[in-house]
């Protein structure tokens, strides 16, 4: 049996009487790049949330790779290669691009615990996120505090967090969200870049997008994993289509 | 009759105040996420009206509640809408400090006024003595204080889950963003909310003096106690602060008598040690 | 060029040295703080708590300013330092050195232990369980007074000379060198722990908690480590306190304590290294000045500046010494190429 790069089997939760999500089975292969996508409130984020640790499902497991990491807390997960980014940027406003993404590298080479040496010391994790700045275009601007920065560059920032971990399997939850369109290719240049080696999932509204760089997709609905297919064969399947049916005016479909 | 009767009597009244003073601070933090220190100062309030009302304008102790509740009701929405909402993302360290300032301000004012002395007050003669109830000497007011608490609760709750009103505060606690996306204005619902429970916290200042006494250190003294209410109870929970505030006066009450020597050790200890077993509060959410 | 331009073409590791290295108004700071010697001798007793007070200052901005813990109950280390020192010098061994390691121990494992329970919780909940915590040791602590003397406090303390040499005399010269010392070299400490990587993963805890675990980091774990410094820090200062005073009483770990700890430190800015010494000097020389005032008018106009300090200058006055600085860099003409 080849291992999926990460799976979710009968995952199931609920909140009293709200299901948002039964018996979802996700399946990634390495190396593979997918959609998932779904009208609001399917519960793509939450599956997410599930499947790094952050939300215990009431049911089901989740294997990285060989293992079953269903019982790890959210950190170890990502130190097993299993990153996400957030929908609304989650960063930190008053610390500087550098310090951010050098802070990541440091928590993953577990030198954030060193309390008695100078942070100059560590020249190769400085280094190494001053890398990953300017493989997205964000060196020019790495000494700014956070806050100060542009959306578009914020939502660069949010993904040299998840690459500063080093991600195995990396979860993007509507990166291109609140981008404007000008923007939003540059970014999505910076994800086509990333190795063969790294898995990712990503959460989409625009079918655009999904229809470059997704060789497959999922499309859930009410918690539910409805179909799964090639971007063609889901364009084409009617249950897509009543589902989005009255949605196109939201923009939700292009 | 053994004594742990009279424990209980004594802790449900005294219970019944820390309800009076806590729930309006449990519905407003539930509802904006505002943590107001100040609310006991509201109640020293009340108790401050009750005491001028009485002894230097010689009112009946009866008729100085409303005007002791209306009046702390109306400070307490002077000060939303002067101040507080500016506050509402302020973060909860700004809005501790903003709200201790005023704890301050408010001791310094009642020691300046009143002197720092206990107040006295004389409850009527038909509040006064005990009466005999199966085989156990019940203190009158203790009674009169248990009722007046019972009927304001059923007045709340049935406010809470029968009317308009009542529905939107709940949608307001459960879900802001959504009960506003609903159209409901929640600024004024918030102010209103606010005054309803700083005049119940005044209401219970005023009914506390000839139980607890009262004196500038009020407002700091009981805010202890209300914040273990509050966050034991749950936040924006009505049935938190009560089943909170009965859990909280026995204990206090049996602790005091039972064990004298480690009195207030006892409730500490139980506030810590709901607050790890629910963070949330016992009816708490999130 | 602007400030920002500057910045811009500086290399990540020199622009990281920079902000570490000492800046010219810290080395006037502590010469300056060598003048009270030979500017106001006779306010030297004054001038050693105060540095006893900027001490514990310090240990608080490490958990609230650097880290985003909100500790209404910080006293509690403070006073279980105090108590430590004391009761040692009590019992017969009254040596400074060592009864500031054993009370600082003390301190710290007693923070060591509670932080297991703070770092689980945030916002209300933590409040209220700092809260308790120092609540609950008043408590114990006045129930105890057969250990703690109760109310009146320890009685007996005697402080040997400081490595049998320096005998605290009247004029506090002795207690004020001693306690500017270890003030000087713990705050060499805390500045080394905030510019490591370390103080980096805190600051991220206090700007984005929720983002930490998402990077991997064991936020807990970090919690842990930096309340337990803080806690024995706290400790340390609490031992100065009792060995120069030699008194220890209740309102070492009282809420009293906590709550005008927390004042001085948000009136001179969280979160800055230096917030808790500046608070710590502007709110005891004003308290020396207006000691004859009734307690409780102090604390309304304590009260008046804490309303005025949220809601005009939430940073302290450091921070508000920051904003003004910068609005100075922007409006500067700028200079010609």
């Amino acid at each position: 049996m080849s291992e999926n790069a990460l799976s979710a089997r009968g995952v199931n939760k609920s909140f009293g009487s709200l299901i948002v999500a039964a018996d979802v089975e996700i399946n990634l292969p390495a190396g593979v790049r997918y959609a998932l996508i779904g009208p609001n409130g399917a519960g793509k984020t939450t599956l997410i949330n599930l499947m790094t640790g952050m939300l215990r499902p009431d049911a089901g497991r989740i294997f990285l790779g060989p293992e079953d990491i269903t019982a790890l807390p959210p950190e170890q997960r990502v130190r097993r290669g299993l990153v996400r980014t957030f929908q609304i940027n989650s960063l930190f406003p008053y610390l500087t691009a550098l310090e951010s993404v050098t802070l990541a590298v440091c928590e993953r080479r577990e030198a954030a615990r060193i309390w008695w040496r100078p942070l100059t010391a560590y020249r190769d994790e400085v280094d190494e996120a001053h890398a990953i700045l300017s493989g997205l275009a964000l060196a020019g601007v790495c000494h700014r505090r956070t806050r100060e920065l542009p959306y578009g560059q914020q939502r660069l920032l949010e993904i040299a967090l998840a690459l500063a971990a080093k991600p195995r399997v990396l979860l993007l939850d509507e990166p291109a969200a609140g981008v404007p369109r000008g923007e939003s290719q540059e970014l999505f240049a910076a994800i086509a870049g990333l190795s063969r080696d790294i898995t990712v999932l990503f959460i989409e509204h625009d079918m655009d997008l999904v229809f470059r760089f997704a060789s497959r997709v999922i499309v859930m609905v009410g918690g539910r994993v409805l179909v799964e297919g090639t971007p063609a064969e889901i364009a084409a399947d009617p249950r897509v289509r009543a589902v989005y049916l009255g949605k196109a005016h939201q923009g939700l479909v292009s | 009759m053994p004594p742990v009767f009279g424990v209980l009597f004594d802790g449900i009244a005294y219970g019944m105040l820390l309800f009076l003073m806590s729930v309006g601070l449990s519905v407003t933090l539930g509802m904006m996420n505002f943590v107001n220190l100040a609310h006991c100062s509201f109640a020293m309030l009340g108790g401050y009206v009750t005491v001028t009302l009485m002894n230097a304008l010689g009112w009946p102790f009866l008729a100085t509640l409303p005007v002791a509740f209306f009046a702390a009701g109306a400070a307490s929405v002077v000060l939303e809408r002067a101040f507080f909402r500016r506050f509402y993302n302020a973060g909860e360290l700004n809005q501790c400090l903003l709200t201790i300032g005023i704890v301050f301000v408010s001791i310094a004012a009642a020691a300046y006024l009143y002197g720092t002395d206990q107040q006295p007050v004389r409850l009527p003669s038909y509040l006064q003595g005990f009466i005999a109830v199966a085989g156990l000497d019940l203190a009158i007011y203790r009674l009169f204080l248990i009722g007046t608490a019972m009927t304001i609760t059923i007045l709340l709750v049935g406010a809470v889950e029968a009317t308009r009103f009542g529905a939107q505060v709940r949608a307001a606690v459960n879900n802001q963003r959504m009960a506003r996306g609903l159209g409901i204005d929640v600024d004024r619902l918030f102010a209103i909310t606010f005054a309803l429970g700083g005049g119940l916290a005044g209401l219970g200042g005023a009914l506390a003096i000839a139980m607890l006494g009262l004196d500038p250190s009020f407002a700091l003294t009981y805010l202890i106690y209300v914040l273990i209410v509050v966050s034991v109870g749950g936040l924006g929970s009505i049935a938190g602060s009560l089943a909170a505030a009965m859990l909280l006066g026995v204990s206090d009450m049996a602790g005091k008598y039972y064990v004298p020597a480690v009195g207030s050790v006892l409730i500490y200890l139980v506030m810590m040690v709901m607050i790890m077993w629910r963070p949330t509060g016992l009816f708490g959410r999130r | 060029m602007s400030s920002e331009a500057i910045a811009d073409t500086v290399g990540p590791h020199e622009f990281l040295r920079a902000q570490a290295s000492w800046r010219l108004s810290e080395v006037a700071f502590w010469l300056a703080a060598l003048l009270p010697f030979v500017l106001a001798p006779d306010y030297l007793i004054l001038a050693s708590q105060i540095a006893i007070t900027a001490l514990f200052a310090l240990s608080l901005d490490l958990i609230l300013g650097f880290s985003g813990i909100i500790s209404l109950g910080h006293a509690a280390y403070f006073g279980i330092g105090a108590y430590t020192a004391g009761l040692l010098s009590v019992w017969g061994w009254g040596e400074p050195l060592t009864g500031l390691v054993l009370a600082g121990a003390a301190a710290g494992l007693f923070g060591y232990l509670t932080s297991f329970i703070i770092a689980r919780f945030r916002h209300l909940a933590l409040i209220m369980i700092t809260l308790g915590i120092g609540l609950l040791l008043q408590e114990a602590a006045n129930d105890a007074s057969w250990l703690t003397g109760g109310f009146d406090g320890l009685q007996g303390i005697h402080t040997w000379p400081i490595l049998d040499r320096y005998e605290f005399d009247l004029y506090g010269r002795t207690a004020y060198a001693y306690a500017l010392a270890v003030l000087f070299l713990l705050f060499l400490g805390v500045r080394r722990i905030i510019h490591s990587p370390f103080g980096l993963a805190l600051r991220g805890i206090r700007e984005n908690g929720q983002r930490m675990p998402a990077i991997g980091a064991p936020t807990r774990q970090h919690i842990r480590t930096v309340y337990t410094i803080a806690a024995a820090i706290a400790g340390i200062a609490g031992a100065l306190l009792s060995q120069t005073t030699e008194t220890a009483s209740l309102e070492a770990l009282g809420f009293q304590r906590s709550a005008d700890v927390l004042v001085m430190l948000i009136l001179g800015g969280a979160g800055r290294l230096y917030g808790g010494f500046i608070g710590a000097i502007v709110y005891m020389v004003a308290r020396d000045q207006f000691s004859g005032l009734n307690p409780q008018y102090w604390y309304f106009w304590i009260g008046l500046l804490l309303i005025a300090v949220v809601m005009f200058v939430p940073d302290g006055i450091l921070g508000g010494l920051a904003l003004l600085q910068r609005r100075v860099t922007i409006s500067r003409p700028k200079d010609p190429p």
